[in-house]
Formats: structure tokens, C-alpha cells, sequence
């Protein structure tokens, strides 16, 4: 999940980390405001969860209260990749003298979590690795959150070459630390991080995500969620206990099981046809599941088909044979199903279904066939 | 002999009394498996399905000589009986729970590490030696004993390689379900290295996915050590990038975790790789011809 960067100016700014002065406006009239108490000139930036806001002209320097009122109304008639302008944040525009990078993430390769800095900041940091991957330092905690001993001040002074910048650098990186494993963040990261004119060093920017898994222990983080950046049908499965992805083609699939919903979607591609979503309905599926994930699919007009594979494991055959059979009463299913079905319970499943007319097939490649067959006609 | 497990592996199950971990005991039970004891703090005295019920996992492992363990709690408990696990110095920890947060799988592996413990999992469908054990969820029947081992990071998707290779005769010796996280405690390599040494294992299948770079690490391990035919299978080839599918570890986030990359790097390494789970049976019976039919000697 991600935030937008003012929330997360604020909680790197709780942790102690110094921050650059500002707040968030939603009207011009806020926005003035702000600008009148820190003083001008001001830089407008956009909020949006998505990036390259820079290129699109999502941030702008003013100088005066009636460039601030052009200026924001640009911003607020502005689409970055689709998304409106909500919110914008307004900052003292400060005169920058060096950038860096910092952050941390999971190295999920090594089991570990790590700290990444570079005295090459402000641009993407992952355009610095390709480019010049000696650029970029790395910190490994190996447990160790105390940030003390030989490894770590070697590292700090890689990054830092004044020693008063290493010991303002550090201070930052345990506000980093402190925000990481209080919120259970999958990336945390500050860029740039600024040296001004008049030496100061502060946070110029702030992103985090944090790990979905861990949501369950932080409502507060949870309530953050910005629903215009979630796609409804997504959302809409996630309540169900379904996993779902909407994809562009014509041929609906229901599959028990991440990997096989995804070989499923591969298998109907390599058939000459093309999947409309992944969606795993997961293990103990109950028959409501099937009706939900029915429905879902359902909401895209541009299905033709649907595939239901399933291999009954703890999911047993006859449940989702159930759904199935309900889903045609209460959907008034406009398109056909194509049903293969092995595994537990198959045998009652499959003697339900000859019940209901729906036919079954032995094997996923004569479904996908027959369910790519009826999708190209 | 088959890997991680066999005939005598001695299984507790932490979570008995829930209902995914009753369930299961009840069908490890049926299929042959030593289930001695189960673990739910405070339900210590109780039995399910005749297995008796410990407070903790210390005290399954004194009274039951344990040597395995597979945990069935909820996520948010998942990180304490793994740490628990290892405390009581249990061999193999196979861990089913799906949802585990990332910073407690940190924190397991910081805790794993020098120990000589090992974890399989989280969110797997565990450990099969067809014929000798089962510890997770796979259905039991679809498994036959054989010359075959396979390596998944998937659940149901294994299900249907399995049951392609019995339904050709084909055997397994260890299927490992390594799980859909994208911090596992044991990767492809890992169990790579262990059938490589194993005598029933004759040949190999991966079973992969987008996401991560374990594939790549494997393909640089299988290009020097490989001594026996693998078989590799990748799945999520049509998933838009950026999108979790389904498992928190299957998204691609960089040209390296994409399913045409990971294919790319087995075949250079030497691995037969399919396009098709059905087309996996065919390939063994080309490599390994009478081979195929030699598990009875284990």
C-alpha cells in the first residue's frame, strides 16, 4: 500500500527527521494561507500515488500569491497518468546546494533489511544503479538497528564526506528506522535528501509503502488507503476473500490457486485466445465465492467466456459445483461457462452439474481450447 | 530415500485444534503420516483425532521425540511458532499460514540463522514423500511414489504437474512446496542441491514463477552442478507488470522477475523448459527411460 507524500512527510517528520516547512492544501484559499505563513517564494507540488509528477508539470515554483492562484488551478486541471489532483502540498522553496538519496527496503534476496544511500540524489535512484552502480551504498542491519562499529561508519562516510553531515545523516537514517519497523514498511525513502545554502539538511521529498500483509496491526496506516488509486473490481474481490486482476482480453477465468490461475491465463493465451482476468478464488471456497467471482467477472462487457478450472485440493469440487448452479439463477448468466473440474469431491460435483446441463471437461487443455473456441467466434 | 521427510518423521502440529489444523491432522493421519502431538497454548490435556495436545512446542517435543513441525495458526501468530520452533530445537519447520508479514520473516531468518533448522515455507502446501509422509495440504491420493522430485512455489499448480506425471506412471520422490512469499526460508537451490544427492531422485521439475530472482539463482547453480535431467515450468508469462498475482512474492517489479527472463536463464542453464505442465511426463520418459521404473528399489 502507499500514501502520499504529505502523510509521509509527517510521519518521517514524528520520527524526527527534519523536514522541509509546509502543508497540504485542497482549495487556492488554503493554499495562500500556507504560503502567507511560510513565506514566498513557494514550490506547489501535486499529490498523486503515481510517479514522473515532475515531467508531467506537477510542481511549480511561485513567487507571489497571484502566481500561487494560476498556478494551483493549473495543477488542480492537471492528469498525471490518468489520476486527478486532489491535494497539493506547499513548501518553502528552499536553495539547494547538494541532493542525496536514502531509503530502505527489504532485500528479500538475502532474507535482510537494508539501507540504500547515494550522493548522487534527486534523480531516480534506479537509473543511478544502471548507470553507475559504484554510485550507490549499501547497509545490511543483520538484526542491528544500534547503527554503531566499523561497517556502518564506513558507510556513513561513503556517503557523507563532512563530518558533521555524517552525523546529521545518521540522525536521519534512525528516524528512517524508527518509521520502517514501527509501520512494517516494504520502502522507505527520502529523495531527495537536501543540503540548503545555508547548510541545513533536511528531507526534501518522502515516500513509503508499506508491506499489505502487515496492514492487519496498523489501522491507523490501513485508514490511509486512497481509493481512488484502487480499482473497484479489485477492491470489490478483496472483500470477498478473492484475488482478482482485470486484464484486457475476452475469455473470464476462475481458478483455484495463484500459480494455476496464472498458468491458466498463459495456457488460454499460447490457444490463440486472450484471458479477461486473473482471479484465484482460493482454498476452502465456499459456494458464495463462486457467485462473487461470477459477478465480478461479469461487471466486464467485454467477456465472451468464461473458464472455471479447478483442482479440488482443500477447495472441494462440489462447493464451487454449487456456486456454479446458484450463479445461474441468481446472475441470469449472458455468456457460457466452461467448466473442467478435478480433485476432491469431483464425482458429486460432477453429477450436480450433469443435473444442471453444464457439461464438464477431463482435462485444462480441452477446457481452454473449447472456452478460447467460443471467445473467437 | 526421499528428501526432508520420511516413513519415520515424527510430525507435532502447531494450530491442532483450529479448524484448517484439525482437518489436516485428520488427513495426514489417513495418509500414513506420524502425527505424535499437537500444540495450541492452553489447550494442553485435550486430544484431536487421538493425537494428545500440548501448551507448548517444548513440551511436544520432550514427551513425542518430534522432529518436524507444521504450523497451521493465523498470520499473526505465525512469527511466535516458528520462533518457538527453533527455540525447541525442532529439525524441519514446514509453515502452511499464508499472510505472514515481511519484517517477522526477517525476523525468523535472523533467528534461523547458524541453527541448522529448517524452515519450508510460509504460505506452502508443504512436504510429500508419496507413500512414506505427508505434512501440509495437497490431496494425498494424486501422488505416487517414484523417481521423480519436484520443487514449487506454487500449490494447485503442482497438484496438476503431479497428477499429469502419475496418471503417466511416473512417480515422485519429494515434492517441496517452497510457497508464494517473497521471503521463503528454503529456495529452489536449497532443495536443488538436496535431490541432486538423493538416490530415488532421478530427475527434477521446477515449478516457478514471476517475481523475485530465486529461478536465476538456481539456473546458475543447475549450469555447474546439474547431474540429473530438470524440467522447469514458469507461470505468469501474460501478467501485466507491477500487479500482485495473487501471491505476495508473483509481481514483476524488473526486467529479471518476468516469467520470458526467468525461462530465458533456465534454458541456458540446461533445463528442458515446457510450455505446458502435461508435456512434462514425455520429457522423462525421453531422458530417463528404463530409469523411470526404478523405485522399487527405495
Amino acid at each position: 500500500m502507499k500514501i502520499h507524500e504529505y502523510q509521509a512527510t509527517e510521519l518521517f517528520q514524528k520520527a524526527g527527521v527534519a523536514v522541509v516547512s509546509g502543508q497540504v492544501a485542497t482549495d487556492v484559499r488554503e493554499a495562500l494561507r500556507v504560503a502567507e505563513s511560510i513565506g514566498y517564494p513557494v514550490v506547489l507540488k501535486s499529490q498523486v500515488l503515481v510517479g514522473g509528477r515532475g515531467k508531467a508539470g506537477g510542481i511549480k515554483k511561485v513567487n507571489t500569491p497571484e502566481e500561487l492562484t494560476t498556478a494551483f488551478a493549473q495543477l488542480k486541471a492537471l492528469k498525471i497518468k490518468d489520476y486527478p489532483v486532489e491535494k497539493v502540498l506547499v513548501v518553502r522553496a528552499v536553495a539547494i546546494k547538494r541532493e542525496f538519496y536514502i531509503g530502505m527496503t527489504v532485500d528479500t534476496s538475502r532474507n535482510d533489511v537494508v539501507l540504500i544511500a547515494s550522493a548522487a540524489g534527486g534523480v531516480d535512484i534506479e537509473e543511478t544503479a544502471q548507470k553507475d552502480p559504484q554510485a550507490i551504498k549499501k547497509y545490511y542491519l543483520e538484526g542491528n538497528q544500534q547503527l554503531v562499529g566499523k561497517k556502518w561508519q564506513s558507510f556513513i562516510e561513503s556517503v557523507f564526506d563532512d563530518p558533521h553531515y555524517q552525523v546529521k545523516g545518521a540522525e536521519i537514517f534512525r528516524g528512517l528506522i524508527k518509521v520502517f519497523f514501527a509501520y512494517d514498511c516494504s520502502l522507505a525513502e527520502i529523495n531527495p535528501l537536501v543540503i540548503d545554502d545555508k547548510g541545513q539538511m533536511y528531507a526534501a521529498d518522502a515516500k513509503i509503502n508499506f508491506d499489505d500483509n502487515a496492514l492487519f496491526r496498523h489501522e491507523d496506516v490501513a485508514a490511509l488507503r486512497d481509493i481512488r488509486y484502487e480499482e473497484p473490481d479489485e477492491m470489490e474481490a478483496k472483500k470477498h476473500g478473492l484475488s482478482f486482476v482485470r486484464l484486457d482480453g475476452n475469455v473470464g477465468c476462475i481458478v483455484n490457486g495463484a500459480g494455476l490461475a496464472m498458468a491458466t491465463m498463459d495456457i488460454v493465451n499460447l490457444s490463440g485466445g486472450a484471458p479477461a482476468n486473473f482471479l484465484d478464488v482460493g482454498g476452502s471456497s465456499n459456494p458464495e465465492k463462486v457467485v462473487h467471482a461470477l459477478r465480478i467477472i461479469l461487471n466486464n462487457k467485454k467477456v465472451k467466456a468464461v473458464l472455471i478450472n479447478i483442482f479440488g485440493g482443500i477447495t472441494r469440487c462440489d462447493d464451487i459445483a454449487r456456486g456454479l448452479v446458484e450463479a445461474r439463477t441468481k446472475l441470469n448468466l449472458s455468456v457460457p461457462l466452461v467448466v473442467r473440474l478435478i480433485g476432491t469431491n469431483e464425482e458429486e460435483a460432477k453429477a450436480l452439474l450433469a443435473q444442471h446441463n453444464i457439461r464438464t471437461y477431463p482435462t485444462m487443455r480441452e477446457a481452454i481450447s473449447q472456452v478460447v473456441a467460443i471467445a473467437n467466434q | 530415500m526421499s528428501i526432508l521427510l520420511n516413513q519415520n518423521s515424527k510430525v507435532i502440529v502447531q494450530g491442532i485444534t483450529g479448524r484448517d489444523g484439525s482437518f489436516h491432522t485428520r488427513q495426514m493421519l489417513s495418509y500414513g503420516t506420524k502425527v505424535v502431538g499437537g500444540v495450541t497454548p492452553g489447550k494442553g490435556g485435550q486430544e484431536v483425532s487421538g493425537v494428545p495436545v500440548f501448551n507448548t512446542v517444548a513440551q511436544a517435543k520432550e514427551k513425542t521425540t518430534a522432529d518436524t513441525a507444521v504450523i497451521y495458526v493465523p498470520a499473526k501468530f505465525a512469527k511466535d511458532a516458528m520462533l518457538e520452533d527453533i527455540k525447541a530445537g525442532i529439525n524441519l519447520i514446514i509453515c502452511i499460514t499464508e499472510g505472514v508479514p515481511v519484517l517477522d520473516m526477517v525476523e525468523v531468518m535472523g533467528a534461523l540463522k547458524g541453527t541448522g533448522i529448517r524452515l519450508v515455507g510460509p504460505n506452502c502446501p508443504g512436504v510429500i514423500s508419496p507413500g512414506k509422509s505427508k505434512v501440509g495440504i495437497m490431496p494425498g491420493h494424486i501422488h505416487k511414489p517414484g523417481p521423480i522430485g519436484i520443487i514449487s512455489r506454487s500449490g494447485t499448480l503442482t497438484y496438476e504437474v503431479v497428477y499429469s506425471l502419475t496418471y503417466h506412471g511416473v512417480g515422485q520422490s519429494t515434492c517441496v512446496g517452497l510457497g508464494g512469499d517473497p521471503i521463503i526460508g528454503t529456495r529452489f537451490v536449497d532443495v536443488l542441491e538436496m535431490f541432486m544427492r538423493d538416490d530415488q531422485t532421478k530427475g527434477i521439475v521446477m515449478v516457478g514463477e514471476i517475481g523475485g530472482e530465486d529461478e536465476q539463482v538456481a539456473a546458475g547453480y543447475l549450469k555447474k552442478e546439474a547431474t540429473k535431467p530438470v524440467v522447469g515450468f514458469i507461470a505468469g508469462r501474460t501478467a501485466p507488470p507491477g500487479k500482485r498475482m495473487g501471491h505476495a512474492g508473483a509481481i514483476i517489479s524488473s526486467g529479471t522477475s518476468t516469467a520470458e527472463a526467468k525461462r530465458t536463464v533456465l534454458k541456458e542453464a540446461g533445463v528442458v523448459v515446457v510450455d505446458f505442465p502435461e508435456e512434462i511426463p514425455a520429457v522423462f520418459k525421453e531422458k530417463l527411460g528404463e530409469c523411470l521404473h526404478g523405485e522399487k528399489r527405495s
